[in-house]
């Protein structure tokens, strides 16, 4: 089945790793035509994602990246090597044929190149532009480069991961190139729908480490309003439950090696359960009964709940505690919740597209279902120049002939 | 309210898990009318509360949740309130809604009842494991959305005696709600072509499912599982940490270590500045790396000249972050083209020049407590149609009257 949704749209594509390609992803998802840029001369390795593991057993180089395929599925690649004049010309028709231009350069990239908003404005009048890096293209640090890491840390989210008494954790991958990813998606489909009310193009200038800071919730109003800060003895601890406020919350060790089961009691009766199933007179203690009771000690009743968990398996636990309507899961691995989670598996989660070097390649599908005109993912990332023919011949117009030339001589 | 939805009109039946999709939506300038139960929504007991006194005005969960909206109290358990919300959605755009699979179809007020009436209605359903199918019914929390979904496999310590960790900032419900908010807007697009609605169904679990990066796709392509590392990504092999304690006692990301011959001679170059070169015994390596194009990571095995420039110049900035005060590290070595970062708690990034200079902290007004307050700002900043909070969150049925007017 091929996705409709946003088959009218088109996007001029330069983004690339995770921050920038997960956005046009789920406009391609969803039947957008996305077009990739790609410099042919350093093989398209602006996004370092090409040509790196993971790779499928016994395949390796630059058209079998795992990360690349999975953020690229269901695009156009094309090559321009801008430096020349022909492809600076052959850019310039995309452009103004294009409802958006997306990229996730370092600030000032696009413009060096001669393709500023002012320029692709000259383009296209109404052109939708929507740039995403680290710190925006505005302000003292607009030279500073970041990645994932760097914008969590800097945004607070990095801080904000950890347990009491211990560094921060952190996030143990880019959890900002994903969310800085959803909200590019989201700037791009706004601003086309004030274009489609107004005729106004306009650009978006995404500085992640704020779509960051946006996500550390009411912590920060604690410190903006009553002046208490998250820098403070015993703080953060992120497994519990500070706001609200609910004991026992966290991650207890289960039977086996390195095996972990998250338990959450929202009331009182939710824990009058779990303390009849923990069945030790400790748990029965009437000054457990209430929250506040709980919340008085939670180190001690975190201990009494290790001692339990430790004894049975996490899928134990989980079944114990499910059946009386607790909170209780696994912490799974990957292999858990991608291959032996019902739900994921129910939800139709992990398509298999068809890359043309990789072949069959399982992917990240979409975590929403639309009931009219879902997403589809078949077609794997494009390889270096894939749909150079297509793309210059049926959307630009230019013939077989000057597309040899093109060739030939270097343009793309 | 000038913002690129403005004129369209969203009807929130949310709790905790899908307040942030209204926020969003409001912020940039729909009209969002959040239906509360008479005493107002549940959130509205979470702290932290202004003064930490209690009061369903003060909390500051509620308050940062939702900005921008309208509160209609409505006592859906009353067949009368219940034609009022069905009047509501009927002029609706968006009716967005968490609430429980089964909820809404026993209060008559499902998509099957409503697009009758308004075929272009957009009904967005979020829920923890979808409408239907395996685990639908399970009780859940964001700790459990992001324990069973992922995310906390990844997070952690290189210590694995100490639990994995859930991020802070109830990160399971908002992943939800940003797929809850893209999904709406592709259906509001593709309402422009065809002049229908449909509606939109978006499962937490399987949000965090593929919000985890690495963790997915190297089980998927290749059979491997990545382990959690301190403040670094988890990996599949053991990376180096990067996370270094700063002379101050905050904490720096040290980032990608020097590799080309340029890096070197800054890395030097630096070290000579703050005057640290005696101390740090490894300096003529960063000498030798000067004389390098770049340094070849895959050749690292056979070359060990090469793994020890490059091991120089990763202890390099090690040795110099743990010297600095951790702003010092930050911006010295950004300025010299390294991508380094300061981890900030999140007030400090509140205070930082940078993100005050764009204006992202914003005030905002409580006229009823004739106080003016600092919120966080835009996460994007759009050009022409633009973000902004013209209102606090309201007050619990500030706006019933107004909003049923037409329908009684």
């Amino acid at each position: 089945m091929e996705a409709t949704a946003l088959s009218h749209l088109r996007i001029c594509d330069f983004t690339g790793q995770l921050a920038g390609a997960g956005a046009t992803k789920f406009l391609a998802a969803f039947g957008a035509e996305v077009i990739r840029i790609e410099d042919p001369v350093a093989q398209g390795r602006w996004d370092i994602l090409r040509g790196i593991p993971p790779f499928k057993p016994g395949q390796a180089g630059l058209e079998y990246g795992g990360a690349f395929n999975n953020h690229n599925v269901e695009k156009l690649g094309i090559t321009l090597n801008l430096r020349t004049d022909r492809a600076r010309d052959v850019l310039r028709k995309l452009v103004s044929v294009s409802d958006v231009v997306s990229e996730n350069f370092a600030a000032g990239v696009l413009d060096r190149w001669g393709f500023g908003y002012e320029e692709l404005k000259r383009i296209r009048p109404d052109i939708i532009y929507v740039s995403n890096c680290g710190f925006g293209h505005i302000g003292p640090y607009v030279r500073y480069k970041t990645w994932g890491p760097i914008v969590q840390a800097v945004s607070g989210l990095t801080f904000s991961s950890g347990l009491a008494g211990q560094p921060p954790a952190g996030w143990g991958y880019s959890y900002m190139d994903h969310t800085g990813a959803y909200y590019m998606a989201m700037a791009i489909l706004m601003a086309i729908y004030h274009r489609n009310r107004t005729g106004e193009g306009q650009w978006v200038d995404m500085a992640s480490t704020e779509a960051g800071a946006v996500l550390n919730g009411p912590a920060l109003l604690d410190y903006t309003v009553n002046g208490r800060p998250l820098r403070r003895p015993g703080s953060p601890d992120s497994n519990r439950s500070q706001y609200p406020s609910l004991a026992p919350h966290g991650i207890y060790p289960a039977a086996g090696e390195d095996n972990w089961v998250a338990i959450a009691c929202r009331d009182d009766e939710e824990w009058n359960r779990l303390a009849e199933v923990i069945a030790v007179p400790r748990a029965a203690d009437d000054r457990y009964k209430a929250l506040a009771g709980r919340l008085t000690d939670e180190d001690e009743l975190d201990r009494l709940l290790c001692e339990w968990t430790r004894q049975r398996t996490a899928a134990e636990t989980t079944g114990l505690l499910q059946s009386r309507g607790i909170p209780v899961t696994p912490v799974r691995r990957p292999g858990e919740r991608i291959d032996a989670d019902p739900n994921t598996g129910a939800w139709g989660l992990w398509p298999t597209v068809q890359h043309a070097a990789m072949g069959a390649v399982r992917v990240d599908g979409m975590p929403v279902h639309l009931s009219r005109t879902d997403w589809s993912l078949n077609r794997g990332a494009p390889c270096l120049g894939e749909h150079n023919d297509h793309v210059l011949r049926e959307i630009l117009g230019y013939s077989t002939a000057e597309i040899a030339g093109f060739r030939a001589d270097g343009v793309i | 309210m000038s913002g690129p939805l403005a004129g369209v009109k969203v009807i929130e039946f949310c709790d905790e898990m899908g307040d942030w999709a209204g926020k969003l939506l409001a912020d940039m300038g729909a009209t969002v009318m959040k239906v509360e139960p008479p005493g107002g929504s549940r959130t509205r007991g979470y702290g932290p509360f202004l003064d930490d006194i209690p009061g369903p005005e003060r909390s500051l969960w509620f308050w940062h949740y939702n900005t921008n909206k309208q509160s209609v109290v409505l006592d859906v358990a009353a067949a009368r309130d219940r034609l009022a919300f069905a009047a509501l959605v009927a002029d609706a755009d968006v009716l967005i809604e968490d609430a429980p699979p089964g909820r809404m179809a026993a209060l008559g007020l499902d998509w099957s009842d409503l697009q009758t009436t308004n075929p272009r209605l957009i009904h967005v359903s979020i829920t923890a494991f979808g409408r239907s199918g395996p685990g639908t019914g399970d009780a859940f929390t964001d700790l459990t959305l992001l324990a069973g979904g992922g995310p906390a496999w990844s997070c952690g310590y290189d210590d694995h005696s100490l639990p994995p960790v859930r991020g802070g900032g109830n990160q399971g419900y908002q992943t939800a709600c940003h797929y809850a908010v893209m999904a709406l807007l592709v259906a509001l697009l593709e309402r422009d072509v065809s002049g229908l609605g449909q509606f939109v169904e978006v499962n937490g679990n399987a949000a965090a499912n593929v919000t985890t990066e690495a963790s997915s796709y190297s089980w998927l392509v290749a059979g491997q599982t990545v382990q959690r590392q301190t403040g670094r990504h988890a990996g599949v092999n053991p990376s180096i940490n990067t996370q270094i304690r700063c002379a101050d006692g905050r904490y720096a990301t040290t980032g990608l270590p020097p590799r080309r011959g340029d890096d070197f001679r800054r890395m030097l170059g630096w070290l000579d500045q703050l005057g640290f070169r005696a101390e740090f015994d490894q300096w003529p390596f960063l000498e030798l790396g000067m004389e390098r194009d770049r340094i070849d990571l895959a050749m690292l095995a056979e070359d060990p000249e090469a793994a020890a420039i490059f091991g120089a110049g990763r202890d390099c900035v090690n040795f110099i972050a743990a010297r600095l005060p951790a702003y010092e590290f930050f911006t010295q070595g950004q300025e010299r083209g390294f991508q380094v970062g300061i981890v900030y708690s999140p007030e400090e990034m509140m205070e930082d020049p940078h993100f005050k200079a764009r204006g992202f902290p914003t005030a905002v007004a409580h006229p009823e407590l004739d106080r003016e307050f600092v919120y966080p700002g835009a996460p994007y900043a759009f050009e022409k149609s633009k973000w902004s909070i013209q209102r606090r969150a309201p007050l619990l049925g500030e706006d019933t009257d107004e909003a049923l007017a037409p329908y009684r």
